[in-house]
């Protein structure tokens, strides 16, 4: 019962997160003097039907209750600069599936290393290969995504020619992905050889041994299923660094996903775009947060919410 | 006296009974009660080399940063006529950009606008962060009840997002207030965008600084080493001295000291995003962002600032992580 009451209010606080971030991106857009149609070459008596027609000319109160119930109903305006009239809510889908294809191969990517990596930094504490993985992995969290980007395109596209540029050649997933991967990846490893560490402190682990139990199952068994769970907190942070990495991943690779659409968005300021795409990312953030407080709970019943 | 074989009584030598000898005691309570938290601490951190290592380059950073270009014959603005998109030479080590402006000299300042980003936000979030922190944790109760919900919530907020909107919308009406008001007129010097990544750095990340400060002056209010402290007559100069200060200090210089790369790291994809600061003025990010429209054709101009802002940020990774491991007296073996 306790745990249904938690539940609910970690969901209330995630909606009203949600509906603050709404309420933010669309005043602070609508801060920004001018209209969409700014730029155009169009007559004042044009610019004054067109903001008619999308309800510009309305007071601010009653624009931002519409676009609440747009939201409600998925509806999220249209973009005025980048693909004129076209639905911001298609342009989203559409280009979040391609955004998500690659997100999910680096986040396994991540995970698939990260972990392993970090448990062997873990175990053999000191040893060369944990001076290695360190070193390795401080670089990994250090340099700028644009940086590991054009490196790679540098080496791997011009010097060698292994690797196409464009992403719709075979293998052009490969460097997103691993731009996409490296900072997450290296991340985990820090956080995995952090959690095994302190969990390899504990006393419960030299009573096992006290009692005889072999060193495989001590670390395997016992170690790192414990280690493990913190690490289900950065699902979160970890949706959310790939979606940041996205953005740098997609621009540079030309990749038809929402990360590329937000730069291009920030950088000609479309800001229907802008707010669309800012509440659906947040709105995912949001949601994976909540997912991982949730998980966390489930696997480690010591945990309180809040 | 003979002693019985089956008997289960110990054997007790008067050797085994001896007082055990003073010095082991004082070899184990030396780091702490004689030599004091800082000396201790920067014992620990002279023993770990790679923080060391790091700290030597943040300082030869600095270095390079502050006197750098005031020893260059160029200024990071200055557009030399005739020598427009040089490669690396002797009177141009960077090379020169295609406005020809010499790189070497714009990546010092580069790297002097980047580092005072990290710095003044971090201090910008210590000190928001703190007082918040301190607030609601001394006053407790309600207050401190709505003051975490907010906080809450704008953690639970994505911040890169929030950021990047903020900085959209304050760049216009900071630059517009900066050239009319009088009183705003001395910013002009450091620029628009510059004040902007500071404001929005201060609205987005205090909160983490204030979830810890909280959490330690909560902690430290209830602690039983306080109590015993005050049973034994210490005084609240030896309290806050002695007690409070060693166990709270350490964590907030670690995380203030984490604060400047991720400032820095923020700064550089905001640049990417062509919301960094504003030209003429240079940071690491904006040579970054800017070289990668002409990577292929000259990848020389990315190389330096590049692996430059890549040093700064790890090396404040490596130098902060050491600087936690050293202030932090509970990881202590």
């Amino acid at each position: 019962m306790e745990f249904v009451q938690k539940l609910l209010r970690r969901v209330l606080l995630a909606v009203f997160s949600l509906f603050v971030i709404v309420t933010i991106t669309f005043f602070l857009m609508n801060l920004i003097p001018g209209d969409p149609f700014m730029s155009e070459k169009a007559t004042p008596e044009i610019r004054a039907e067109l903001r008619a027609k999308y309800g510009l000319d309305q007071p601010i109160y009653v624009q931002y209750v519409r676009y609440l119930k747009g939201l409600v109903h998925g509806d999220m305006g249209n973009s005025y600069i980048l693909q004129k009239g076209r639905a911001i809510a298609s342009i989203v889908t559409e280009s979040f599936a391609v955004s998500m294809k690659l997100g999910i191969r680096a986040l396994l990517v991540a995970v698939f290393l990260g972990i392993p990596i970090g448990c062997i930094a873990g175990l053999w504490k000191g040893k060369v290969i944990d001076g290695f993985v360190r070193v390795f992995s401080a670089i990994g969290i250090s340099v700028p995504g644009y940086v590991i980007a054009a490196t790679l395109m540098l080496i791997l596209s011009v010097q060698f020619g292994l690797l196409p540029i464009s992403y719709n050649k075979p293998g052009g997933s490969v460097m997103p992905i691993i731009v996409l991967a490296m900072y997450p990846t290296c991340y985990l490893i820090r956080l995995t050889r952090a959690s095994i560490l302190e969990v390899l402190n504990q006393d419960y682990l030299r009573t096992e041994r006290s009692k005889g139990m072999s060193e495989f199952i001590v670390i395997f068994v016992h170690a790192l299923k414990n280690s493990l769970i913190p690490i289900v907190t950065y699902l979160g942070p970890l949706t959310a660094s790939v979606l940041t990495g996205g953005f740098v991943a997609e621009s540079v690779f030309n990749v038809p996903g929402l990360g590329r659409y937000f730069v291009t968005a920030v950088q000609n300021r479309d800001y229907t775009l802008i707010m669309g795409t800012t509440i659906f990312y947040a709105a995912l953030i949001i949601f994976m947060n909540l997912v991982c407080d949730v998980l966390y709970q489930i696997v480690d019943p010591r945990i309180k919410i809040n | 006296m003979k002693k019985n074989p089956l008997s289960l009584q110990i054997k007790i030598d008067a050797d085994d009974i001896k007082p055990l000898d003073k010095d082991i005691f004082l070899k184990d309570t030396e780091e702490t009660s004689d030599v004091g938290f800082w000396k201790a601490s920067w014992k620990r951190l002279r023993g770990n080399k790679i923080a060391m290592a790091a700290m030597f380059v943040i300082i030869a950073l600095i270095i390079f940063a502050i006197i750098g270009p005031m020893l260059s014959p160029y200024k990071y603005d200055q557009q030399l006529r005739g020598s427009e998109g040089l490669l690396p030479c002797f009177a141009h080590p960077f090379g020169t950009d295609r406005l020809g402006r010499d790189l070497l000299v714009r990546c010092m300042v580069g790297a002097r606008i980047s580092l005072a980003v990290g710095v003044i936000s971090a201090v910008i979030v210590l000190i928001i962060g703190s007082i918040y922190g301190a607030i609601s944790g001394l006053i407790g109760g309600k207050l401190d009840t709505i003051m975490m919900r907010i906080v809450d919530v704008i953690y639970s907020v994505p911040e890169i997002l929030l950021i990047v909107v903020i900085k959209l919308v304050i760049d216009d009406p900071l630059t517009k207030l900066m050239d009319t008001v009088e009183f705003f007129r001395p910013l002009q010097k450091i620029g628009a965008g510059l004040i902007a990544i500071f404001i929005v750095y201060g609205s987005m990340y205090w909160v983490g600084m204030s979830r810890i400060v909280r959490g330690q002056v909560l902690q430290l209010k209830e602690m039983e080493y306080v109590t015993a402290a005050t049973a034994l007559g210490a005084g609240k100069g030896r309290l806050i001295r002695h007690h409070l200060l060693p166990n709270c200090i350490g964590q907030l210089i670690a995380t203030v000291m984490m604060q400047i790369p991720s400032a820095i790291f923020t700064e550089a994809f905001l640049s990417f995003l062509g919301i960094g600061v504003n030209a003429p003025m240079a940071s690491l990010g904006s040579l970054t962002s800017e070289a990668m429209d002409s990577v292929f054709s000259k990848p020389y101009r990315l190389i330096f600032p590049a692996l430059l802002i890549s040093l700064i940020i790890l090396s404040f990774n490596l130098f902060g992580d050491g600087l936690r491991d050293a202030l932090d007296p509970k990881m202590k073996k």
